[in-house]
């Protein structure tokens, strides 16, 4: 019963987590667990890696996580922002839907080269 | 007679003052003129506006005088044949620097070189360079409060913090500091609102905006004269939100290009032949009992 109580509130916190990370761009059909999983950490000024290769339509979980501070991770076209926190993992889903370069960057002031932290999404065909 | 400005003569009126015109005349409000002479509640007044003085910072090929350009600009200011009733500062008054120390010897400096001023009523905001990363901690110590309100001969003045929280919001509670302020004036009172960050989305990808400024404007838009002025862009600006006029100045360290005209933003170079071109503050004259103001631009190039 412990157990079935347990497994109830992880299934829901996460949904919980990953509704609130998923933003409009979540619209694909594809069973959870069978995205792709991107990671990328934060530090002061520059994320790793700074450019990611996305394939249109294929959907994409970006695993965020900031080593050093808070920093924010913003991508204006997609209409996606995190908050990243030291010692957690942000989760952001995407479904990229026209091919492009697009600008991600740190919307959280995080001192003197701030506005120089930013990164690309490729998306090709 | 005058009347309110519609949004293309404010746009024209925008160009005149960017273009250098001395004493360009925005009207605050949804009426004009006549309508609050009448009343005869508030004095013409002048004031003075300097903004993003980012002491401390240092690159060459930007600024090769960046520790005298200030001092340049206080000597200019106090040689104006009418001194201000009062001077605002509006953010960035340092550099940003990852040192408390450093950043309390910035603040410091400013505040001392500031003292050189003849006119000592000062106010005051930061920027996100002077507190974004310790929360206006330092910026505190040397300056005070990041959110207040004062008056003067009958115009209320509203300071608004949009830089302690690194991401660039006023907050929840700030916006009902903000509304309850506002409950205690009547709709028509002269309004003056000042920031550092634009309230409006500017260009939020330049991060040129705040987060939540959209609540501010809100709150705002029942009161019919209300200005804001603000900095954090360093170039002159004129924009309007509904009848409310928002206007940006320049900095005193170097100057911006215009929201996407390039595609990165960073710092003009400095124009050997041009000196202190972009940079500067300006007078505003509150004409008509607030219901309008008289920009003019000056320049550190002709201090």
């Amino acid at each position: 019963m412990k157990r079935t109580i347990m497994v109830t509130i992880i299934v829901v916190l996460g949904a919980i987590g990953i509704a609130t990370s998923w933003r409009r761009f979540a619209t694909a059909a594809v069973p959870p667990g069978a995205e792709q999983v991107v990671h990328i950490t934060a530090k002061r000024f520059e994320y790793t890696p700074s450019e990611i290769t996305l394939k249109k339509g294929v959907p994409v979980i970006l695993e965020l996580t900031a080593l050093d501070r808070d920093h924010g991770f913003k991508v204006p076209e997609f209409g996606i922002r995190a908050d990243l926190k030291p010692g957690e993992v942000a989760r952001v889903r995407i479904v990229p839907d026209h091919t492009g370069r697009f600008e991600f960057r740190c919307d959280v002031f995080c001192g003197d080269g701030h506005e120089d932290m930013a990164g690309e999404i490729v998306v090709v065909d | 007679m005058t009347r309110h400005l519609d949004r293309r003569e404010f746009i024209q009126l925008a160009g005149l003052a960017t273009a250098g015109v001395a004493g360009v005349v925005f009207s605050s409000g949804l009426r004009g003129v006549s309508f609050a002479a009448g009343k005869g509640r508030a004095e013409d007044f002048m004031f003075l506006q300097m903004s993003d003085l980012h002491w401390g910072f240092a690159g060459p090929a930007v600024n090769p005088d960046a520790d005298g350009t200030l001092d340049k600009a206080i000597a200019h200011v106090n040689a104006l044949p009418h001194q201000p009733d009062f001077i605002v500062f509006t953010g960035d008054l340092t550099h940003t620097t990852d040192d408390p120390q450093e950043r309390r010897k910035r603040l410091a400096h400013v505040r001392d070189a500031v003292g050189k001023l003849k006119v000592k009523k000062q106010r005051y905001l930061a920027g996100e360079h002077d507190a974004s990363l310790d929360r206006a901690e330092a910026f505190k110590e040397f300056f005070g409060e990041t959110r207040y309100t004062f008056d003067h001969k009958g115009v209320h003045f509203i300071v608004l913090d949009n830089v302690s929280d690194p991401t660039g919001k006023l907050g929840d509670d700030q916006i009902q500091w903000l509304r309850a302020d506002l409950a205690k004036h009547d709709k028509e009172a002269p309004i003056v609102v000042l920031t550092h960050r634009p309230l409006f989305d500017l260009a939020p990808d330049w991060d040129w905006a705040t987060g939540d400024g959209s609540a501010a404007i809100e709150a705002l838009m029942p009161y019919e004269y209300v200005t804001v002025f603000y900095g954090h862009i360093h170039q002159e600006h004129h924009q309007l939100t509904g009848h409310i006029p928002h206007h940006a100045a320049k900095g005193l360290m170097f100057p911006l290009p215009a929201p996407h005209s390039v595609p990165k933003k960073a710092p003009i170079p400095w124009d050997a032949a041009n000196p202190y071109r972009g940079l500067g503050f300006r007078t505003i004259e509150s004409q008509s009992g607030g219901d309008e103001y008289a920009l003019t631009e000056q320049s550190v190039e002709k201090a």
